[in-house]
């Protein structure tokens, strides 16, 4: 018999030998996970604004056309050199010719390309990445990341400095609500990320640092699309 | 960096020796205590409402029952899911069988550079030991880990493997250990030092191991809890990532995660929500441009399947690895995560290794606490820790159990605390309480010569002013009242 086997036997036989009866979800009460996390749509806003802020990311408010330029402002500020960017999405055009307006623009590189490729110039020549998100969390100040071909995995977690662009329409109450409403257990993609501050430690003496692995900074760029939908 | 486990699991009076040492310790008491009270006090502060935090603990314990509930069939539906979108699913028995499927994968891709993520499970297999044998090396890259990897040291806490250092102490250590370091204590400076290094070892590294916090079975999906980035590195940069974990960690549905997601950061560190929530469900795709091309999970029972033979003991593998027992608990604030000699300490070490180690190597832990309670109300998940020391302090005195109406599995080292010395004398004590004769006569003796009692005469008394019996019993002067 495998190991595999063994250890499965094991299990049954113990359900067996105790008389275990199977309990099932449908009984149970999850009205916890979402009851004290209702928001209207300009609080999710504010409460998404003010968690993210108290976990030391930088938040912006912007506009569909203005975030080009306040992300460069951003940028300049400081003193970033070059940023990578996913060129062929919706937003990654719409930066790339923004910035073509402009004599002195921060370089950009292109992430489409596999990372044995480039993971020299990502490592030790990347100032900042700028990525999409699916959407955010109010109730914990968090940001839904699904990677993508467009923007793979690593550009959100290398570079030192990260820019989310994040549409106000798509923040959602809590973690439970938004799976649910979005029913993520359908089809999850090869990596789901909850991305909710700058990477942190706190394991020397129980302070707290910043830039531990990932990004030292997570700047949050609010696009503000309620009107318009 | 076996000295610990060895010595402890060896040598019967060393848990005795070990914990008084720490308590003769000061400093690491000062240490202990300041860092115990701010995990505790951060914790209150994130919970605010008490009615949310009751029903959220029903909720998980209720998902983590009902995980249990039907345990092997979803194991079986999480190797399915899994197998089906591409990570291969390996089974051990043993921290032995566990250490060679990795090295094994390992060797198959001709790698020798390991990176790891924070993993208790491997921890618990002694991997690192394991693969620096075979010529492998294997870098922590948790901070905390990677500071007491330097040091050749075993975490002295579950969430925070390096409380018992002070920021001195890293200075320390990494002035030694890595070339062209300065002294500085600054936490940033070291913080910013340890990244530099583990970059180039992420950078480098062919292999990447990280442990699971969850592994969902409904959508074949593992997932990782964080705040520095290290396990987001470990999982994504190295060509594979081998994650290991226990058996009992699988939960049925996608929607059990955020409610145990919740309590957990709440309980560890009084976070609303950690730095990153990583979700793993396949290995690099056709037209994907980065992230590992294999992915591995090693399932590890090692006695698990022990506690889950009893109804009672079932409850242990609740656990989500919080840490907020420990973190609350009075013994392990005053004697610290090293004396216990186990890889998981407190209150949840104490249950939890019997079965793993056997109650040979065990069988003081049990004993071990004041059953003061605090660990069993802080449990987001409800274990009843105090009442399981309890049910393993009969085991480690009780041979066999089999056969008894009731089904009761025996425990791996059952009875290794028996004594038949403590056994008769309690026989002793029964007879003299159950006989009112002996009573009295004994309770005469005690009133006219206790008082010439030598004061160490037993072990219990080395430590405390041993009580003086009254010159005159109760049952003597309730004797007199009525007269
Ligand atoms: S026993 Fe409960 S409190 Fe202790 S680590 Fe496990 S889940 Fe947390």
């Amino acid at each position: 018999m495998s190991i595999r086997d063994q250890i499965l036997g094991r299990l049954d036989a113990a359900l067996k030998n105790t008389n275990c009866q199977p309990l099932y979800a449908e009984h149970e009460d999850r009205s916890v996970v979402t009851e004290y996390y209702q928001y209207t749509p300009e609080q999710r806003v504010e409460r998404l604004t003010k968690m993210m802020q108290a976990s030391h990311s930088e938040v912006h408010q912007v506009s569909e056309k203005n975030w080009p330029a306040k992300l460069l402002d951003l940028m300049q500020a400081k003193q970033l050199n070059n940023l990578v960017i996913g060129d062929n999405t919706p937003h990654g055009q719409q930066l790339t010719n923004h910035w073509k307006e402009f004599d002195e623009t921060p370089d950009l590189k292109s992430c489409q390309r596999d990372i044995e490729q480039w993971k020299d110039e990502l490592f030790h020549n990347t100032d900042a990445a700028l990525t999409g998100s699916r959407g955010g969390i109010a109730a914990t100040g968090s940001i839904i990341v699904w990677p993508t071909p467009e923007e793979p995995r690593l550009i959100s977690l290398v570079p030192p400095v990260h820019f989310i662009l994040l549409r106000a329409s798509t923040i959602h109450n809590s973690f439970a609500e938004v799976m649910a409403l979005e029913k993520w257990q359908q089809g999850l993609p090869t990596n789901a990320l909850l991305i909710s501050g700058p990477s942190k430690t706190a394991d020397i003496q129980l302070t707290l640092a910043y830039g531990a692995h990932g990004p030292r900074e997570l700047i949050v760029l609010i696009v503000n699309d309620m009107e318009t939908r | 960096m076996t000295e610990i486990i060895a010595s402890s699991t060896t040598n019967t009076s060393t848990f005795a020796q070990r914990t008084t040492d720490a308590v003769n310790d000061p400093e690491l008491r000062k240490n202990f205590r300041a860092a115990m009270d701010f995990l505790i006090e951060k914790r209150q502060s994130v919970f605010d409402s008490d009615d949310e935090l009751q029903r959220l603990r029903r909720l998980g314990n209720r998902i983590r029952s009902r995980a249990l509930s039907k345990l092997p069939q979803l194991l079986q539906q999480l190797e399915t899911n899994l197998t089906n979108n591409g990570i291969k699913v390996h089974w051990a028995e043993t921290p032995e069988q566990a250490n060679a499927i990795i090295y094994q994968i390992i060797e198959q891709k001709n790698a020798s550079k390991v990176v790891k993520g924070k993993s208790m499970v491997s921890e618990e297999v002694e991997m690192n030991d394991y693969l620096i044998e075979r010529n492998i090396e294997c870098v922590e890259s948790d901070m905390g880990e990677y500071i007491i990897q330097l040091d050749n040291e075993k975490p002295s806490h579950i969430i925070m493997p390096a409380i018992h250092k002070t920021a001195e102490d890293v200075a320390h250590l990494f002035k030694k250990h890595i070339p062209g370091t300065e002294y500085n204590e600054d936490v940033d400076f070291l913080i910013q030092t340890g990244r530099k290094v583990l970059r180039k070892i992420f950078y480098e590294a062919d292999i990447g191991v990280s442990g699971v916090n969850f592994a969902v079975a409904e959508t074949g999906t593992l997932c990782l809890v964080e705040n520095e980035g290290n396990g987001r590195m470990s999982t994504t940069v190295p060509d594979v990532h081998i994650a290991i974990t226990g058996i009992e960690k699988v939960v049925e549905l996608l929607s059990d995660v955020p409610p145990l997601y919740s309590l957990l950061t709440r309980s560890a560190t009084g976070q609303e929500v950690t730095t990153y929530f990583n979700m793993i469900s396949s290995p690099r795709k056709e037209g994907e441009h980065d992230g590992p091309r294999e992915v591995h999970l090693v399932l590890l029972d090692n006695g698990r399947s022990q506690a889950y033979a009893d109804t009672q003991l079932r409850d242990t593998l609740n656990c989500i690895r919080c840490g907020a027992c420990i973190n609350h608990c009075p013994v392990y604030t005053r004697v610290g995560g090293h004396a216990y000699g186990t890889v998981y300490p407190g209150p949840i070490g104490k249950i939890l290794s019997p079965h793993l180690l056997g109650m040979e190597e065990t069988k003081d832990l049990p004993g071990a606490s004041s059953l003061c309670g605090a660990c069993g109300e802080v449990c987001p998940v409800k274990i009843p820790i105090p009442d399981i020391l309890l049910r393993l302090r009969q085991e480690s005195v009780h041979p066999d159990r089999s056969g008894q109406s009731e089904y009761k599995p025996t425990l791996k080292g059952q009875g290794a605390k028996y004594s038949s010395k403590e056994h008769s004398l309690w026989r002793t004590w029964a007879m003299v309480y159950s006989s009112p004769r002996m009573y009295a006569f004994i309770s005469f003796l005690a009133t006219r010569f206790g008082r010439l009692m030598p004061r160490r005469l037993t072990p219990w008394g080395k430590a405390r002013t041993l009580p003086q019996p009254a010159r005159k019993s109760l049952h003597q002067m309730v004797k007199e009242r009525q007269a």
